[in-house]
């Protein structure tokens, strides 16, 4: 099936709306890129997504766009919280994967001495890898407690601090968590797994601010050129997954009831406004909630890792989450649509939030510059912070984009890598680099991600977000 | 040959093939933990009996090998064989024996996180059936 696009500006193409499709799709990207997307069945999910009761506007797509199951990656939908649906398809399995960026009172001098022992000790100290197991076993009660309370319930158990909760999109937790409506079986998948990394593409990386792009607002988050920064990717684990299977499997059957005629089975959604809809909405705000606490901890440990490593105690180390942003949810909030403010419920399923400045959803220290964003890159090349603007809450319901995306599948990056030494070629390049799967680095290599800077330059060029600081990463942790 | 593996770009799958439908279900059962452990190491220690349901051939697949999934994820069993004494349409029942996991003895190849409907195919053809899954990694 060919797709024909309308080209609107140099950063936005019309997927016209044709058949079933209730609104036209929008795709963010740029002409370079628009040709390997193409090649893609994304448009045609694109599409898709435009066919489901109560969208909005448009079905959005952002420029690290790529298949998904069912909705797009990339993708963002709102639909309308009356009239709507909702859909574990349009989030994604893992619920609230996501970032967060620390940045600390140390500079790349201080650090490249200790760099080794640094990466080691975070090593030992932050489980990764598959299946991976953390130091906290839960009770049934006490992970429910996790599920209803968020990064809140890291910081009261001594993980943190409480301008962590303060520095978190939605303060570390959605309200409507509600422990009753996830099955016994996400419960059990969730217990032992809180404060670990995983595998796949999660990882933990300590960075340099290489450049900043925008004065006053690195200088809110703190940033300066030279610094040392600490990311970290990671979402709901286990817990999330079973949220997400466990759902689709019910909509898959409750939407046959619904008679709706669904072009892709994953697209299996429920009403907003009904007892199934309103269940799903919150079994994944305690998914939401487990990710959240589940960063705070792996930060806390982080924090002191750095400074056992340092000699440095908090106050001297002053490793400050900079922000915490999520990139696979659904939430309700109030955008204007034709004029009116309206109640919507915002899917974003590889996309993330981009706050303006004076946005009442922003703590009071970015509520004068805006909503940091993180963006990370692949693990040899770069990550980005930058800033929400009022452009993105008109055009794209306050979205960006989240990341570089996979152009080469984990097998093809595994032939790529054959007879390299991937960690080598890293280590010339002055990045270190430790990881637990056996063949985490070869599919994870540099080449099996598209190019950060390009995805960067279609959302700042739109100015859906605008760049504010690049950083480097020095050493990689992968799970 | 049981399966083969099918490359995906962010996830991978498998093509499976059997004589009949049970052949296609323990063939998809065996391909599910080839890929997680190297079963020739396994002794199948215990026995766990498994009954699934499905609304057509897809979705019964897809309910197996989720439900053999939540085996390792939740449980922490690695299956060796899989003796599947009952299927018609669509109700599964199956005896399968496993082993503990145990983090000495048993390698992870790769973490399956999630079986998918992704352009999941069932089908019984002139040689045989054969069905495509795709896993989320």
């Amino acid at each position: 099936m060919t797709i024909e696009l309308k080209k609107i500006d140099d950063y936005r193409w019309e997927l016209p709306k044709t058949g079933g499709m209730r609104v036209p799709g929008i795709i963010y990207t740029s002409a370079s890129m628009l040709e390997t997307i193409k090649q893609e069945e994304s448009l045609k999910q694109v599409a898709n997504v435009a066919t489901l009761p109560g969208i909005l506007k448009a079905s959005l797509a952002m420029p690290d766009i790529h298949w998904g199951y069912g909705f797009p990656i990339g993708g963002v939908a709102a639909f309308d919280w009356e009239n709507g649906i909702i859909s574990p398809g349009g989030v994604g399995y893992d619920i609230n994967c996501g970032v967060r960026l620390a940045a600390s009172s140390l500079v790349e001098k201080d650090v490249r001495p200790k760099l080794e022992e640094l990466i080691n000790a975070l090593y030992q100290n932050i489980p990764s890898g598959v299946g991976s197991t953390g130091f906290i076993k839960l009770s049934i009660a006490e992970e429910k407690k996790v599920l209803k309370e968020g990064s809140r319930w890291a910081v009261r158990h001594g993980f943190g601090e409480d301008s962590d909760v303060e520095h978190t999109e939605d303060k570390g937790c959605m309200h409507n968590a509600d422990p009753e409506t996830v099955s016994q079986r996400a419960l059990e998948r969730g217990r032992k797994q809180l404060g670990t990394l995983g595998s796949g593409n999660h990882f933990l990386e300590i960075g340099v601010v290489e450049k900043i792009f925008d004065k006053v607002s690195a200088q809110a988050f703190g940033l300066f050129e030279g610094q040392v920064t600490l990311l970290l990717h990671s979402g709901s684990r286990g817990f999330g997954y079973q949220v997400c299977d466990d759902f689709l499997a019910f909509m898959t059957k409750h939407v046959k009831k619904l008679g709706f005629d669904l072009p892709d089975r994953q697209l299996a959604c429920a009403m907003i406004q009904s007892e199934e809809g309103l269940r799903y909405y919150n079994a994944m705000a305690c998914a939401a909630n487990y990710a959240w606490a589940n960063r705070q901890i792996m930060l806390h440990r982080s924090r002191e890792v750095f400074s056992r490593v340092f000699g440095l105690g908090p106050t001297d180390l002053s490793m400050n989450l900079v922000y915490d942003v999520c990139h696979n949810i659904a939430k309700k909030e109030y955008h204007i649509v034709d004029g009116k403010e309206r109640a919507v419920c915002v899917h974003r399923k590889g996309a993330t939030r981009s706050f303006p400045a004076g946005h009442e959803g922003l703590c009071e220290k970015y509520r004068k510059v805006g909503q940091p964003i993180l963006i990370p890159g692949d693990m040899g090349t770069a990550s980005y912070v930058l800033v929400g603007t009022k452009k993105a809450m008109e055009e794209t319901f306050g979205s960006t984009c989240h990341g570089a995306g996979r152009v080469l599948s984990r097998r093809a990056a595994k032939r790529a890598s054959k007879g390299r030494a991937i960690n080598r070629e890293l280590e010339d390049k002055g990045i270190l680099v430790r990881w637990t799967g056996r063949s985490t680095l070869a599919e994870e290599m540099p080449e099996a991600y598209k190019d950060i800077s390009q995805v960067i330059d279609v959302v700042h060029g739109a100015g859906i977000s605008k760049k504010v600081a690049k950083l480097r990463p020095i050493a990689v942790l992968k799970g | 040959m049981k399966y083969e593996v099918i490359d995906h770009t962010a996830d991978f799958g498998i093509h499976v093939f059997g004589a009949d439908a049970k052949d296609l279900f323990a063939n998809a059962a065996f391909a599910l933990f080839d890929l997680i452990t190297d079963i020739d190491a396994l002794k199948g220690l215990d026995e766990h009996k498994v009954f699934v349901t499905g609304d057509d051939w897809p979705d019964i697949m897809v309910n197996w090998l989720r439900e053999l999934l939540y085996l390792w994820t939740c449980k922490e069993m690695l299956v060796k064989t899989i003796d599947i004494f009952y299927l018609k349409e669509f109700e599964l029942a199956a005896s399968v024996r496993f082993d503990p996991y145990n983090p000495d003895r048993h390698e992870i190849r790769n973490e399956i996180k999630a079986v998918t409907y992704h352009q999941i195919q069932v089908e019984k053809g002139p040689l045989g059936w054969e069905s495509k899954i795709i896993f989320d990694v």
